[in-house]
């Protein structure tokens, strides 16, 4: 038997047109409206018609009863290339990385990666009461605290195991809050302090209100194409330099103090030429400030333990030591489901593109995007990663 | 360590009584395995017939080595807290109305991680827990958590209240006074601290032994109650159904008769309108009530035990028409069960051998003293258990039925 060679390279596969459909905490309509306004957007921004999107690749929790097929026809696509990534947090990873290798192909030339969720009253209850079998089975009958329950878990075996403390986290949380007020399309619009952190009240200790995302209704979208592709449509691009993903790594730890991207890092900065260092900014899956500290570990920007001390070590707001969740991050733009794990892209496409207005990042060249998602029982079980460079 | 549970207060009758409602209920198929061992108090896992690994949650093949021979298996019932929690925000309404909620994530001794109810005397990560498997208020299987030796009021801790049966602080109706096993199970329910205990009595006029040593025991009230007379349920049920919080349904009436008999379906018919239909006129009368009073403060209403014959599940020649009755009973038993579920309400059913009375004189032994079946209702409310089995012929036929229901069939009799 071969073992895998390595993975060839992504060279000529640039995104364009970052889109941000700005979050409402709630929403009447349903996902297909989000998703509408979507295409819609990237349609414009690319200066053509939504049917020259030959590739399709769409993320959403709410698009039920349709698939992805079925989107063709309620939004007037013909694509030659579709994809349907259910995986939260690193749906939007996984996309870039399914729609690269297909527009490499020529399997498809512009593919629309689009990321849609609704938020109705009391959606977020259904979605987590029937979110997996395991879930289901295993997870819900306790408490039914949702990801905030699942994840205390896996924070507060973090902190004993590490010494990571709430006011690291809160210094991750209040970093975020900082970006997010030069962000417009932020939710969270009011300053946060650390007071205010720690004295908030408790959601599911470890974790208190601000360690918890807002779950809201948004939608989050990019195109994905050939170089030579951008250049005859005239649009300004970033590259994709390389890109991993990983299920279910580790599966022998007893508590998750790890993600799949410990596997696959070498690989990804091997790829796209650079070490940890050389990032001018990172944008972390964010669903809770733990995970963002278990990234950078994990992501080799300190070594495993290390990340409390990183964090001590570090200042987060776009103009600090190092610049994270510029947006403001999942923790105070919202949550909007699966878009939620598109954020990251679309932000450090417009850190590249310089069209990240009272945010942007100083000579913002090479940016890291990290994806994690889908707590099947006791731990996240996807992560993804990609790094982006400017044109 | 656990507060102790406080004698409740008079209701206030203005107040409106909190209604119903359960902790989320779905589950896949295979995790009714984890039901089946609940229902019995026992504590099982999925085990790899190939590999010989425990597995959780449940799956339909093993992810070690993919064998889909995963049958659940008795284990182990320790293991180590290894993370917890306490959930103070859900948006499911049941918990909501519990919160804080303490979970925690357990490494078992068998193997595999599980997330569990945790008791409040539990110590912090690290500590050694004692694991077992959980009928909760929907009547679904979880995993609950305890320390390893006792703490005083352990049992007063108010997430495993939810899920038990504990008469403690509760009101009783025991249906039939003249039984044999009204006096123990009064005199045991006393001791674990019942609030009050109404037995029903037929024709209170006619004296019975066990009258005196009833009336003796502080919190003892006799009632009127002819199982056979719909009035006099439905009138007992106007007086007290609102006071029931556990009803013990002790109703029996053993008569031999042979099938070829000329008289035996009269027998069949008496024996039938007093039993079966007794269950019937009850679950009209005191069902309703009982379901509508499930969420009704720390003492609401818990429980429905049916204290059946174990020759129900297969028929015993020599007591063919008890045998055809209790039968008959489990059918609407589990029938009951499910009408009582949106309370949550648990059905209990005691499946007993021949009782050491009269009416089983010539049967040989083992039998089952009434203290004995007495005992085995108390702890089973204590463990919020389903379906009990009471003594050696009970257990046996218990044994044989999961083995071979054919075999238990074809012995019978001989």
């Amino acid at each position: 038997m071969v073992f895998s060679r390595a993975r060839q390279s992504y060279d000529g596969v640039v995104l364009a047109v970052p889109v941000t459909v700005p979050y409402q905490r709630y929403s009447i309509e349903t996902a297909h409206w989000w998703m509408g306004k979507a295409l819609r957007a990237l349609a414009d921004g690319a200066g053509i018609s939504h049917r020259d999107f030959d590739g399709f690749s769409v993320a959403s929790f709410t698009m039920g009863p349709d698939v992805a097929v079925a989107l063709t026809q309620h939004f007037g696509l013909s694509p030659r290339h579709i994809d349907h990534v259910p995986m939260g947090g690193a749906a939007g990873i996984v996309s870039l990385r399914r729609a690269a290798r297909a527009v490499q192909a020529g399997d498809a030339d512009i593919v629309a990666c689009v990321a849609a969720d609704t938020n109705r009253v009391d959606s977020f209850r259904s979605l987590l009461a029937g979110f997996s079998r395991f879930s289901q089975d295993a997870v819900y009958p306790y408490g039914a605290g949702g990801a905030n329950g699942s994840f205390a878990l896996i924070a507060r075996h973090y902190m004993d195991r590490y010494g990571a403390t709430r006011e690291d986290f809160g210094k991750l949380c209040v970093a975020q809050r900082d970006n997010a007020l030069r962000n417009p399309d932020a939710l969270m619009k009011k300053p946060l302090t650390l007071e205010q952190y720690m004295s908030a009240r408790a959601i599911a200790e470890p974790f208190h209100l601000f360690d918890c995302v807002m779950p809201c209704a948004g939608a989050e979208a990019f195109l994905v194409m050939r170089e030579e592709t951008a250049t005859s449509l005239k649009l300004p691009f970033v590259r994709l330099l390389s890109a991993i993903e990983r299920h279910n790594a580790f599966a022998e730890d007893p508590v998750q103090v790890r993600g799949g991207w410990v596997v696959d890092r070498d690989e990804l900065y091997g790829m796209a030429g650079s070490a940890p260092g050389d990032m001018d900014f990172v944008q972390t899956y964010d669903d809770y400030a733990v995970i963002s500290m278990m990234q950078f570990e994990d992501l080799g920007f300190c070594a495993k333990g290390e990340g409390p001390d990183f964090v001590r070590q570090h200042t987060f707001t776009v103009d600090g030591s190092f610049p994270h969740n510029t947006s403001g991050g999942q923790l105070s733009v919202g949550q909007a489901g699966a878009a939620g794990g598109h954020l990251g892209i679309t932000e450090a496409m417009r850190q590249l593109l310089g069209t990240a207005e009272g945010r942007q990042v100083k000579n913002a060249k090479l940016g890291l995007v990290s994806g994690f998602g889908m707590i099947n029982y006791d731990r996240g079980l996807a992560s993804a990663a990609a790094i982006l460079a400017r044109a | 360590m656990t507060e102790p549970l406080a004698r409740p207060k008079r209701k206030n009758p203005l107040a409106r009584t909190t209604q119903p409602l359960l902790p989320p209920q779905a589950r896949s198929r295979k995790a009714h395995g984890f039901t089946l061992a609940a229902a019995t108090g026992r504590f099982m896992l999925q085990c790899c017939g190939e590999c010989g690994r425990y597995t959780y949650p449940a799956r339909e093949a093993c992810p070690n080595c993919l064998s889909s021979d995963l049958t659940f298996q008795d284990a182990p019932t320790g293991g180590a807290l290894l993370s917890e929690t306490r959930i103070e925000v859900t948006s499911d309404p049941y918990f909501r109305e519990h919160m804080p909620w303490r979970t925690g994530m357990v490494q078992l001794d068998c193997g595999p991680v599980a997330v569990v109810h945790l008791h409040g005397d539990c110590g912090g990560p690290g500590s050694r827990l004692k694991l077992s498997l959980q009928l909760d208020r929907a009547g679904q299987a979880v995993f609950f958590a305890k320390p390893v030796s006792e703490v005083p009021h352990m049992e007063d801790d108010p997430q495993w209240r939810e899920m038990t049966a504990d008469p403690k602080h509760r009101r009783i109706l025991i249906t039939d006074g003249r039984g044999p096993l009204a006096l123990p199970l009064a005199q045991a329910l006393k001791k674990a601290g019942a609030a009050r205990i109404f037995v029903g009595v037929a024709d209170r006029w006619k004296p019975f032994d066990q009258q005196a040593p009833l009336e003796a025991i502080e919190g003892v009230e006799l009632v009127d109650l002819d199982l056979t007379s719909e009035r006099s349920v439905q009138d007992l049920a106007m007086d007290i159904g609102a006071k029931v919080e556990i009803l013990i349904n002790t109703a029996d009436h053993v008569r031999p008769a042979h099938l070829f008999d000329a008289g035996a379906a009269n027998a069949a018919r008496e024996a039938m309108d007093h039993t079966v239909m007794g269950l019937m006129r009850l679950a009209q009368a005191f069902g309703p009530v009982m379901r509508s009073r499930g969420a009704d403060g720390a003492t609401g209403a818990v429980a429905w035990v049916n204290v059946l014959s174990v020759h129900g599940l297969s028929n015993a020649p020599q007591f063919g028409v008890h045998s055809a009755t209790h039968a008959a009973c489990l059918s609407l038993s589990q029938w009951l069960r499910t009408e009582l579920r949106p309370g949550g309400i648990r059905v209990l059913n005691a499946f007993a051998g021949p009782l050491d009375t009269e009416w089983f004189q010539m049967v040989p032994p083992p039998k089952v003293a009434p203290k004995a079946l007495a005992d085995a209702v108390l702890d089973g409310l204590k463990r919020g258990l389903e379906d009990i089995y009471v003594g050696d012929v009970a257990k046996d036929i218990e044994a044989r039925l999961f083995d071979n229901p054919k075999a238990v069939e074809r012995e019978a009799g001989q």
